[in-house]
């Protein structure tokens, strides 16, 4: 670690940054010295990502004073803080997945030979030099897009570093990484603080931050609750201080281990029977039945985005058969679905809603067919989503305004709204929560143990243990797009699950 | 370093005037257009502000009106449509082949009584409009490359069927709303009217029309709730091809004859009005309304700038250069809603 009177790589004090008068940050302080991996946590909502936002240069209009090695600096773009060394990785990489590996690391600056055209040679060495140096052996003339999601993910790091950064901002990236990638991403950030670079790590995975980190710096409310130097703290004192208490329930999912209330003799509302798509899922079989959720864990990437769309008719399985209420037939497409009780929410909520329309219609989609034969009747509509958003606690009230101007959490219910004026036999969810900060969370809990014990089957798709412990009845886990392992009826905690993923 | 940036961005904040003009920005600019456009004419020319020439124009615009609303239904769900001329032709002539000619007219025709050669030409533009739908929605061709093929197939279908001859006759019921007027009043324009009151009816009151809106706004999400979204994108895709297949009949009527390559012109007018009027190219934003306003800041251009002394050969690349300004703005709303959307 530096010497304590040399200037830190990064300094920021006293920053505020508001949004239309809220205010999303008061105050902070942040430091982060060459050498160190900085961990950063806190709820959604909490500032996180507008203070890295005011760090990378995409919010150039705050409060206070950031300094570089000592001498204060002020970004007007995300171009000036990549020039002063600055680099991002964001949670939703942003690698052309059609070109190899090499074009990807040189995207932007290839090396031209004299004759002004790309010196391939040059690249295809140059990146496999640069990502040796990371300790990653990869051919750099493969398609990227074919290599697994975490190595994707490493070459893109590398691409940051090689255009100059000596900060690195990693934002929430071990969250679709497998345990044993997580171990090499570990690997490679240990190379980087050796070699002095100032890493700040964002992440929901606790276990992750304070596994790889220096110092952790906890946000809540858009304030600075504290920084304290990892070692000799544990996950609940983290938590602790995230949330601020009084939230007891999701702590346990959390930490604790939960008891699983399987119901074996309800009716099977839905059964799939050796279910096989290409290389997304392979010989999956499972029941649905009324009343209970059914949770499906799997880590990022095994398969069971495209199980969940297989059960709506999104996807068609390539063999295996699906029986509803006991009766086999295959689902034509999501109307079809629709039509036999089973409804869907996917993970994005940009592809479930319609941001520039106003609240009602997007609750209404889901109906006018039951609502109206010819003409639509926006009265109605509107009573409709009126009742929803009251009975969800949605804010703002009104149905009229545009769905954008929701947060994330009131867009999720709305989502879930959709469904519930004409309940379905089978709701299946995949990522109910994620991205949601706690309270929204709770609310989601709440709504779906309501349908649950309205007597419908409910199946939650997820890759957050948390998500899965918090909400299933029984729980199936998806390895490589197959089920390997079944919880029913016992009590399980959250290494147990990922042991068995 | 002094910072003006607390003060500069409290002044940025668009006040709730400035919000809803970035919101009606699609709607409000084509309507200046067109009170630009028409106080521009009448003070240039003392001949176009009369209620005669008011009467021309909309009797110049409705062949292309009639192909715009079907076009308009086309455009709202994000996809687009080329053969509409070409259909348009094709329905124009085939009504003609189905009609007896005089004997001057060396076209091997089949005769048939009125009623049947409207029916058949009908049935037949709908015919292509299924094909169009049937490429795009079964097996996913995109509308553009679909179309195109279509626009071909369309004027094959004129070529086969006039071989380069000229015919004149059509049925007494076409004539009557192609050239014929009630009370001082066209006929096309009334049928023109007819076609744009259902459009808009269709497309604000039904669950249909609630369904293009959505299906053009966000197609996942659409799917995702339960819509059928092939079923809506064909609908268009047929809906189109008959509003064309009526504007080629009564278009032929007006024009008193049918031949090929009669409408090369009206594709990209009415892509223009749509477009003009500020319904959006990428989808679920616009309507009739604008179509409307489209089809008169188009039909005011065109009728104005034959009556100011201007070169003929510029008027081509005038409207050229109106098209582009209209798409800016198109874009630029659509970016303008995205913004305040997000901010």
């Amino acid at each position: 670690m530096a010497t304590a009177d040399a200037p830190p790589l990064l300094e920021l004090t006293g920053i505020s940054k508001s949004f239309g008068g809220v205010a999303a940050l008061r105050d902070v302080d942040f430091t982060l010295r060459a050498g160190e991996i900085h961990g950063l946590v806190g709820e959604n909502g909490a500032g996180k990502s507008t203070l890295m936002k005011i760090i990378a240069g995409v919010h150039s209009d705050f409060d206070g004073r950031m300094a570089i090695d000592g001498s204060e600096v002020r970004f007007r773009s995300a171009r000036d803080a990549l020039a002063a060394g600055i680099g991002m990785v964001h949670q939703e990489l942003s690698i052309v997945p059609d070109l190899s590996v090499a074009e990807n690391v040189y995207l932007g600056h290839q090396p031209v030979n004299r004759a002004g055209l790309i010196d391939w040679p040059a690249m295809m060495e140059g990146a496999r030099a640069q990502l040796k140096s990371l300790g990653i052996d990869v051919d750099p003339g493969e398609r990227i897009g074919s290599l697994p999601i975490g190595l994707q993910q490493l070459i893109e790091l590398a691409r940051v570093l090689f255009s100059g950064a000596r900060i690195v901002i990693l934002d929430e990236p071990t969250s679709a990484l497998s345990p044993p990638e997580v171990q090499i991403l570990f690997e490679v950030l240990r190379r980087l603080r050796a070699s002095g670079r100032g890493i700040i790590f964002i992440s929901h995975f606790l276990d992750d931050i304070l596994s790889i980190s220096d110092t952790v710096t906890i946000f809540r409310n858009g304030r600075r609750v504290v920084t304290h130097a990892t070692q000799g703290i544990d996950k609940g004192w983290v938590i602790e201080r995230m949330i601020g208490g009084g939230h007891e329930e999701l702590e346990e999912s959390y930490v604790g281990a939960i008891s699983l209330h399987s119901r074996p003799d309800a009716p099977v509302v839905l059964s799939a029977r050796g279910l096989t798509l290409g290389r997304a899922f392979a010989d999956v079989s499972l029941d649905v039945r009324a009343g209970e959720v059914l949770g499906i864990y799997g880590f990022m990437g095994c398969g069971q985005l495209e199980l969940a769309r297989a059960l709506f008719g999104k996807v068609h399985a390539s063999s295996g058969t699906l029986a509803i209420g006991g009766e086999t037939r295959r689902l034509a497409n999501t109307t079809d679905a629709k039509r036999r009780g089973i409804a869907f929410v996917p993970e994005s909520r940009r592809a479930m809603l319609f941001h520039h329309e106003p609240v009602f219609k997007n609750v209404s989609i889901a109906v006018l067919d039951r609502i109206s034969r010819l003409f639509v009747r926006p009265a109605e509509e509107r009573a409709i989503a009126k009742g929803h958003v009251d009975s969800l606690n949605i804010r703002p009230g009104s149905v009229d305004i545009p769905l954008g101007s929701l947060s994330g959490g009131n867009q999720q219910k709305v989502a879930l709204a959709k469904w519930l004026t004409h309940p379905p036999k089978v709701l299946v969810l995949s990522e109910p929560t994620r991205g949601m900060d706690v309270g929204a969370k709770d609310d989601v809990v709440q709504i779906v143990r309501a349908l649950r014990d309205r007597g419908m089957g409910v199946v939650v798709v997820s890759t957050e243990p948390e998500t899965v412990l918090s909400l299933a009845d029984r729980i199936l886990v998806m390895k490589k797009g197959r089920i390997v392992r079944e919880f029913a009826s016992e009590t399980i905690s959250k290494d147990r699950l990922l042991e068995a993923a | 370093m002094t910072s003006p940036a607390t003060e500069s961005g409290s002044a940025r904040r668009p006040s709730a005037m400035g919000r809803v003009l970035r919101n009606q920005m699609r709607n409000i600019a084509p309507f200046a257009t067109l009170i630009v456009l028409l106080v521009f004419f009448a003070v240039a020319s003392p001949s176009f502000a009369s209620l005669d020439n008011a009467s021309n124009i909309l009797t110049q615009i409705s062949v292309t009106g009639i192909i715009a609303v079907g076009l308009t239904f086309v455009i709202l769900c994000a996809e687009i449509d080329l053969s509409v001329a070409a259909i348009a032709n094709a329905t124009g002539i085939l009504v003609a082949y189905l009609t007896l000619q005089e004997s001057y007219v060396n076209i091997p025709n089949v005769p048939l009584p009125g009623w049947a050669a409207i029916l058949v030409s009908l049935i037949a533009c709908a015919a292509l409009g299924v094909v169009n739908a049937f490429g795009v929605t079964r097996i996913g061709i995109p509308s553009f490359i679909m179309t195109l093929a279509m626009m071909q197939i369309g004027a094959g279908i004129c070529a086969l069927l006039v071989r380069g001859q000229i015919a004149y006759a059509v049925p007494d019921l076409v004539t009557t709303l192609g050239s014929g007027s009630i009370g001082g009043v066209p006929w096309l324009v009334i049928v023109l009217a007819v076609f744009l009151l259902a459009g808009h009816l269709v497309l604000t009151y039904t669950r249909f029309g609630r369904y293009v809106f959505m299906v053009g706004g966000n197609r996942e999400a659409a799917e995702y709730s339960g819509v059928n979204v092939k079923l809506i994108i064909g609908s268009v895709m047929v809906i189109s091809a008959v509003c064309s297949g009526v504007a080629g009949m009564l278009g032929v009527a007006h024009f008193g004859s049918a031949q090929q390559n009669e409408f090369d012109s009206y594709l990209l007018d009415a892509i223009a009005a749509v477009v003009v009027g500020g319904t959006s190219l990428f989808g679920g934003r616009g309507g009739i309304g604008n179509t409307i306003v489209g089809l008169c800041v188009l039909g005011v251009l065109n009728n104005g700038l034959d009556h100011i002394q201007i070169d003929s050969f510029l008027k081509i690349l005038i409207r050229g250069l109106i098209l582009l300004a209209a798409l800016v703005i198109n874009v630029y709303a659509q970016r303008l809603r995205e913004e305040t959307a997000a901010g």
